[in-house]
């Protein structure tokens, strides 16, 4: 149910109509707005046990606008996207900034920090598939989970799907921006079962571009070797062990500390790195580098949400923590100036200390692979860390047998300082690229 | 006509006549189920932090929702234009899904009368803006009352009014008004350099004067905000909490977000189908400790997991999944109960018109036991007390769950003593309930806060429990 039109030219159209719902703000009072657009359509297929299980066509747009009136703010937005709809949605959001509080820190972001003419980052891959099509790659993926093995019994299913769209930004200091992108993506859930054991586990491939995914067998038999290594998994006896976090959920690690050097965190009091600017907070070898110009890449941006440019930065330099995650109103409360990280980080580059999967494996000896993480149990305020974890024992540098239902506990601060390697496995597939990640202790709860 | 089809068919050009030719024109293929879902929902919220009414907005949504099924097929399109255009683009896409061949028949509309669950008003209309900020400003000024710890005060309200439409294959016409409302307060305290943050609220499917409400002779945003004073002191002493397999004392009411994770979801229709939950194939077996007896209820009067009708209009059932251990029957929508050979539960819901029906939990709980609260305690030498949760999460093919409190005691010679630090509580779902030893007689559901996530798709539900005992749980602390 894609529309006819063609996603650079509804992309045209939307920029006249953001121009217009701002001067529609402006003329309604509004001495500052800003508006942001966007829109996603394409096509999902999943497969289950080789038949198509559903067949669903996207397309999603939604406007929101923000007015500020004399130091007030009121904010709108609307999934429907005809005039009618675009005009409640700007008369709601005038009513609500009457009855906001002045708030010296809000408005638009400084007009001299704001990407006027973004370059291309390469992000608009459009694919012309057809349902057939994209039916027949999703049974390849999953027929070829259901086939590598006799004891994958069972499946969740394959996905493929292909999403385009755009995003525009306009606000009142006359800047006017916007791109195309796309998106696409395979994964494969597949079941292992032996005796009374029974486990899932998948696998994924996503890229801008279609030709760049990973090939659907492929992904299809890492989906079942995952969920087969699982099976018969025990548990361990309680203790402190060292704990090495695979590459793929290496970077949950980082997610935390992403919340931990955020503006809205920081000026709340909210972190356990209110005064680590400058600090030495993780061991010496780790830098992290942001690249918000990636060609192709998921968390490429030329501006953030606010319109601001962003730039490259190393958020930590040996170990030095460089730069916090600022938008303009956590800036202006902490006296500082955005970094461009209104709606989040833009690509980063975790270091490494050289070493591939196995040689990590070789230097955590005898301890825990952490392969999976369950649950929301880290606080961000005092960076206490308590979460469910499966994997595997590993023994002398050899993976043992597999584990599951224990969890894993620290606390953050010390636990960014007990990174003892990172390896060169490095995980391509997010916004945070790194290897595994080895740590010298952590409170393991068993048995 | 209601209003409900006054704004979602009537303002559009389109009657029933034209939703009875659609599903018909998709029965062209050989379709098995079709319905047209149409939604409209207009969500207001506002935020206070630190004496600045920071944040209001308004948002609107809107549109239609087009699904067709064969066998086990699905085929699904959406638009956010409700017209007649839009709406035979979006069935002529969902209809590809099946080959040509008229299998059967479209029924004739049927409209039941049932009794409300809840009221049709609009919250977002029961306040003035003015009263809706002075209630902020006095849930802060409450907070910052109880103690001077108190550094920090963030207040938020929320209120959704949503209308829905469904009109499906099997002469299934009905229509639902569904209010919501929520308000939060979350402070930070601090003392001799350490900080710590309390979080409490609550909301149900009414207006916003449900806040103004005594429960336990005190207006609920008052109660709020002293809770949330009082859970943040409760954490800035707590030591360290221990780390092993011991027993744990849940409290009653949100501490039901176990029976959410360890058996919930496992009992839901799909995954039994699909024969990938830990649940599948056990009907008529024992599957809990026989002290357990749990529900799924819609039908509860204004909470926050309750429904007139679900999202494919079946009415909100009170539904036993658990009878005294032994395992009764899966929550279902439609399309699984009729690949599984039984009726639809009620459960069949919904993120929006954007999204797919699956089986959903509506509020879950379990009944009252026997013992009172006091004996539970007193029965552990040592382990665990935990009032209060924060999220949890559960792999359902291998029954692996976790939830992490939020508020944790240890209990030493049967006495609660000192509280400890949030940790994660992990477990695998068949087992751990077999290990239910005792349950109180004190059933509580929770505030009305809960957010249920499933492929994507969020909704509100409940939750509630009475105290109750697991012998052996593993607790993720450091020491």
């Amino acid at each position: 149910m894609t529309d006819s039109i063609s996603i650079p030219k509804q992309m045209e159209q939307v920029e006249s109509r953001v121009a217009e719902v701002l001067s529609l703000a402006k003329s309604l009072g509004a001495d500052g707005a800003e508006v942001s657009m966007s829109k996603q359509q394409g096509l999902s297929v999943s497969t289950r046990l080789g038949e198509v299980e559903t067949v669903e066509f996207t397309n999603d747009g939604a406007l929101g606008i923000t007015v500020y009136q004399q130091g007030r703010k009121g904010s709108a937005s609307t999934a429907d996207l005809s005039d009618g709809a675009l005009k409640q949605a700007v008369q709601a959001a005038v009513n609500i900034a009457k009855y906001t509080s002045v708030d010296e820190f809000s408005g638009l972001a400084d007009k001299e920090l704001l990407s006027m003419s973004p370059i291309d980052l390469d992000l608009y891959h459009p694919k012309e598939l057809s349902t057939d099509e994209a039916i027949a790659i999703a049974k390849t993926c999953e027929n070829a989970a259901l086939s590598s093995d006799q004891r994958i019994t069972n499946s969740d299913g394959a996905t493929l799907a292909c999403f385009e769209g755009f995003k525009v930004y306009g606000n009142s200091h006359g800047q006017l921006v916007g791109y195309p992108s796309s998106r696409h993506s395979l994964s494969c859930v597949a079941i292992a079962s032996e005796g009374e054991d029974m486990q899932r586990d998948y696998d994924y491939t996503i890229n801008r571009d279609f030709a760049l995914l990973a090939q659907a067998e492929k992904v299809g038999i890492n989906a079942a070797n995952e969920a087969l290594s699982r099976l018969h998994a025990r548990k361990l006896p309680t203790g402190k062990v060292p704990v090495m976090f695979r590459a793929d959920i290496a970077n949950t690690f980082f997610g935390h500390f992403i919340a931990a050097i955020s503006g809205g965190n920081l000026y709340r009091q909210s972190s356990f790195l209110l005064d680590a600017l400058g600090q030495p907070i993780f061991p010496e070898f780790l830098t992290i580098k942001e690249r918000p110009h990636i060609k192709k890449a998921l968390a490429s941006s030329a501006f953030d949400s606010e319109g601001v440019a962003t730039v490259d930065r190393d958020i930590v330099k040996d170990g030095v923590l460089e730069s916090f995650l600022l938008t303009s109103y956590s800036a202006r409360k902490l006296g500082m100036q955005t970094t461009g990280h209104a709606g989040g980080i833009h690509n980063w580059q975790v270091s490494s200390t050289g070493g591939d999967f196995n040689q990590m494996l070789k230097q955590l000896g005898t301890g825990l692979l952490v392969t999976e993480l369950m649950g929301q149990g880290v606080n961000v305020v005092n960076g206490d860390y308590s979460r469910g974890a499966a994997g595997f024992w590993v023994e002398n540098g050899e993976i043992a047998y597999p584990v599951s239902e224990v969890t894993i506990a620290g606390n953050l601060a010390n636990m960014f300082k007990q990174i003892v390697a990172v390896g060169n496995d490095i995980d391509m597939k997010g916004s945070i690229r790194t290897g595994s990640l080895l740590l010298d202790e952590m409170q393991v709860a068993g048995n | 006509m209601n209003n409900v089809e006054r704004e979602l068919l009537a303002e559009s050009q389109l009657d029933k006549s034209f939703l009875n030719e659609t599903l018909q024109g998709i029965y062209q293929r050989n379709i098995d189920f079709a319905d047209l879902y149409f939604q409209a929902s207009s969500h207001e919220s506002w935020l206070l932090e630190d004496g600045v009414v920071k944040e209001g907005s308004y948002n609107i949504e809107r549109g239609v929702g087009v699904r067709a099924i064969s066998g086990e097929k699905t085929g699904f399109a959406y638009s956010d234009d409700i017209s007649p255009v839009a709406i035979t683009k979006a069935a002529d896409a969902a209809k590809g899904i099946a080959n040509s061949g008229n299998s059967a028949t479209v029924h004739a509309f049927k409209t039941d009368k049932h009794a409300l669950i809840y009221q049709s008003i609009n919250p977002i209309d029961s306040l003035t803006q003015e009263q809706k900020i002075t209630m902020l400003h006095e849930v802060e000024a409450h907070a910052r009352q109880q103690d001077q710890r108190v550094k920090q005060v963030i207040v938020s309200l929320s209120g959704v009014f949503e209308k829905i439409l469904v009109a499906a294959s099997d002469g299934t016409y009905a229509t639902d008004i569904r209010p919501l409302v929520r308000l939060n307060c979350s402070v930070l305290v601090e003392s001799n350099g350490k900080r710590e943050r309390g979080s409490a609220g609550g909301g149900a499917r009414t207006d916003y004067s449900y806040f103004f409400e005594a429960e336990n002779n005190k207006a609920r945003y008052l109660a709020y905000a002293e809770e949330a004073v009082r859970q943040a002191l409760v954490n800035i002493v707590a030591i360290e909490s221990p780390a092993g397999a011991m027993p744990v004392v849940l409290g009653s009411g949100w501490p039901g977000v176990l029976l959410h994770e360890a058996v919930g979801h496992g009992l839901e229709g799909d995954f039994n189908r699909k024969g990938s939950s830990a649940f599948s194939g056990k009907i008529g077996q024992q599957v809990t400790s026989k002290h357990c007896t749990i529900v799924d209820d819609g039908t509860i009067a204004n909470r926050r997991g309750s429904l007139n009708i679900d999202d494919e209009g079946t009415p909100a059932q009170y539904n036993v999944l658990i009878e005294k251990g032994i395992l009764k029957g899966y929550m279902q929508d439609k399309h699984n109960a009729a690949l599984m050979g039984v009726n639809p539960t009620g459960n069949g819901r919904r993120e929006s018109y954007a999204h797919l029906p699956m089986p959903r939990m509506t509020n879950t709980y379990m009944l009252a036991g026997e013992h009172q609260p006091e004996d539970i305690i007193k029965s552990v030498k040592k382990g665990i007390y935990a009032p209060h949760f924060a999220g949890g999460q559960v792999d359902i093919t291998s029954g692996k769950f976790v939830f992490t409190s939020a508020e944790a005691y240890l209990i030493e010679n049967g006495e609660i003593t000192s509280p400890v630090k949030g940790a994660t509580l992990i477990g695998s779902g068949p087992e751990a309930m077999q290990k239910v030893s005792m349950v109180g007689n004190d059933l509580a559901l929770d505030a009305g806060v809960g957010v249920c996530g499933k492929d994507g798709q969020s909704v509100p539900v409940g939750v509630g429990q009475p105290t109750l005992k697991v012998d052996e749980m593993t607790v993720g602390g450091t020491q």
